[in-house]
């Protein structure tokens, strides 16, 4: 991937189209395709905080953020939720998002042919889970790649990350280009205002049409969590009672 | 053929979960009749890695040198895809951590590799099809996913494979790595730990506290409670937004998935969004004063009462527990 030419940031975030935190999970055709009937789609919430972040490191006129998604043309919405908080202009890759490596694979593609300074995913997509859109985004372009980071701060043609690290964290210096993973701390979520809501409708969204790739896994099928039985109380007043209960019945101490 | 198993350390030493990881691939290998190689990167006494055998290593690579003392996720993916390529190993394993989740995708695209991450049970194996049960819908579900290609990577989730014991040769072996210039642009400028308290997704027991408990200034009984426990502190999302706790411990869709043996909610009301991420929890206890709280309806136990003066009495009665024990 070349590297910047010029003293203006170019960021891409990644965003994915995702039920709504509230909603309960079913699943149809004996039990292999989710059930999608009444859910309501919406920005995946990580990728509206790399999003946040990205205007942040932009606004003033010292760059421009492009927001890109692999989905069909039922995204559109969240795409142009994502251009009425702030993005300048969108990309639409045509395509159902069959897993994290077709999604990679495309938005790698893309950024071949039209270099970014720096690639924003969020830490995970809420639905799939994967974590795994920016390594294999950073595999395919051969850039450095961090998965969950806390905080983002540019200077000059390199930005200090601070990555979540089992009971702690670890602070890195990476020259750009290269992709990250943001997580809550990065930036507050920005909330559209209404001039943003109207200059949505004119932002350029490009449509382009996916490239074939081979996809090497399949979901065959869900399942949801076993029902837990009845809860057992135990009275206020006789509160120690629960710290033998855990120990000889439930034996977890 | 054969199963490679990356076995991560923090500051030169393994944790549980490393060993959960490497009797898992031990499994797998006598799943499909292959043998299983470990490989250790960075500074990692001989003491720790003759550890490995005893879960059923039958070889242990390792690597060190100054450039891999720190983690650089683009060059230990180097060498761990060198190494399975060396060992022709057609599975990689590792634990589904925050480093784990940084190589399993690089490893996966340099090896042509299907990758399942946050799997919770072995894989099942029939002829050519293999597939393998992951978390999804931020813990809302699970996926049966079928790794179609020849090399698969599993990353799997810490706390959700027994430890077993199954000695094997462990031979130690040194591994001269192919890493390339460019996979070193990451600098670690400073590694911050806090060492006196237990990691949150590796916790067997957490103490995790809600909106319910008013104030920061309340939270010496969790911490209390957490530290007789040897458990993990954790809060709910809207405690973590006012500052009260750190982003870290916040537990749910949008926060840490946790999958402990123990989970303790006070004063959580259990919104979706929470129980989202404490759905794997073999039990969950629940403190609230409110009976109609959801949180009771996925509670193995619970307390209705007010949170200020149950959690002193369960201090008190684990003090007295831990005295008699
Ligand atoms: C996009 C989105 C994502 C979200 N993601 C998450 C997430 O990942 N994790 C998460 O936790 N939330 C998440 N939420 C927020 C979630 O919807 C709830 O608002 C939140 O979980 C409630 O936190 P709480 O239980 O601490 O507070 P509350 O709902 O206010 O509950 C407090 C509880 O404490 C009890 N209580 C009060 N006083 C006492 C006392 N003295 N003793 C005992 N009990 C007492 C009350 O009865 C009540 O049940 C998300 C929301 C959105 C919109
Ligand atoms: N269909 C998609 N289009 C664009 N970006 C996506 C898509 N799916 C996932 N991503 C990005 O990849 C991140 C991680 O997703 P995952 O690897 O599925 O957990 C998300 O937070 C998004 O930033």
């Amino acid at each position: 991937m070349p590297i910047k030419t010029n003293s203006l940031m170019k960021i891409l975030v990644c965003i994915s189209n995702v039920p709504d935190t509230t909603t309960k999970i079913t699943f149809t055709d004996n039990n292999t395709q989710f059930n999608a009937n009444g859910v309501q789609f919406i920005l995946n919430p990580y990728d509206e905080i790399a999003l946040s972040r990205a205007i942040e490191l932009t606004e003033g006129g010292k760059g421009s953020v492009t927001v890109i998604n692999v989905g069909e043309a039922n995204t559109e919405a969240t795409i142009r939720k994502a251009l009425a908080i702030g993005a300048d202009d969108a990309i639409r890759i045509n395509a159902k998002p069959h897993d994290a490596w077709f999604v990679a694979y495309q938005i790698a593609q893309y950024v071949k042919q039209n270099p970014f300074d720096l690639i924003l995913t969020g830490r995970e997509s809420i639905d799939y889970n994967g974590s795994k859109v920016a390594g294999m985004l950073g595999e395919l372009l051969d850039i450095p790649s961090v998965s969950i980071i806390k905080k983002l701060d540019a200077d000059g043609d390199k930005a200090t990350v601070e990555r979540e690290i089992e009971g702690g964290k670890e602070v890195l210096v990476i020259p750009f280009p290269f992709v990250a993973g943001t997580a809550e701390g990065v930036a507050e979520p920005k909330i559209p205002n209404m001039r943003g809501i109207m200059s949505a409708r004119t932002k350029p969204l490009n449509v382009v049409e996916a490239t074939e790739v081979r996809n090497n896994s399949e979901i065959l099928g869900y399942q949801t969590p076993a029902p837990r039985g009845q809860v057992k109380l135990v009275a206020a007043n006789e509160a120690e009672k629960l710290i033998g209960l855990l120990h000889t019945e439930a034996k977890v101490i | 053929m054969s199963v490679l198993i990356y076995t991560e350390n923090a500051e030169g030493k393994f944790k549980k979960s490393t060993f959960e990881a490497v009797s898992y691939a031990r499994a797998v290998a006598d799943q499909t009749n292959t043998s299983l190689v470990a490989i250790s990167i960075g500074d990692v006494a001989n003491d720790q890695l003759s550890l490995l055998g005893k879960y059923g290593a039958g070889k242990v690579l390792t690597v060190s040198n100054a450039q891999l003392k720190n983690f650089v996720n683009q060059a230990y993916a180097s060498v761990i895809a060198s190494a399975a390529k060396k060992e022709s190993a057609d599975i990689v394993v590792l634990s589904n951590s925050f480093s784990g989740r940084g190589l399993a995708p690089r490893i996966g695209v340099k090896l042509d590799a299907g990758v399942a991450d946050g799997v919770v049970a072995l894989p099942e194996i029939a002829g050519d099809k293999f597939t393998v049960k992951k978390t999804a819908f931020s813990g809302k579900a699970f996926a049966t996913v079928q790794l179609t290609s020849s090399n698969k990577v599993i990353a799997l989730v810490p706390n959700s494979y027994q430890v077993v014991e199954k000695p094997a040769a462990g031979a130690i072996e040194a591994f001269s790595a192919e890493t390339k210039e460019s996979d070193f642009k990451a600098m670690v400028k400073e590694i911050v730990r806090s060492t006196d308290k237990v990691s949150l997704p590796d916790a067997e027991i957490v103490v995790s506290g809600g909106r319910g408990l008013k104030g920061p200034e309340n939270w010496g009984m969790v911490e209390e409670l957490a530290e007789l426990l040897g458990a993990a502190t954790a809060c709910s999302k809207p405690v973590s937004d006012a500052g009260w706790r750190p982003h870290s411990e916040h537990v749910g869709q949008t926060g840490i998935a946790v999958s402990p043996n123990l989970y303790i909610a006070i004063g959580i009301s259990g919104a979706i969004q929470h129980l989202a991420g404490i759905s794997s929890s073999k039990v969950i206890v629940a403190i609230n004063k409110d009976p109609e709280a959801p949180i009771f309806k996925v509670a193995d136990y619970g307390i209705v009462g007010d949170a200020f003066e149950v959690v002193p009495k369960l201090i008190a009665a684990v003090k007295e527990y831990k005295a008699s024990a």
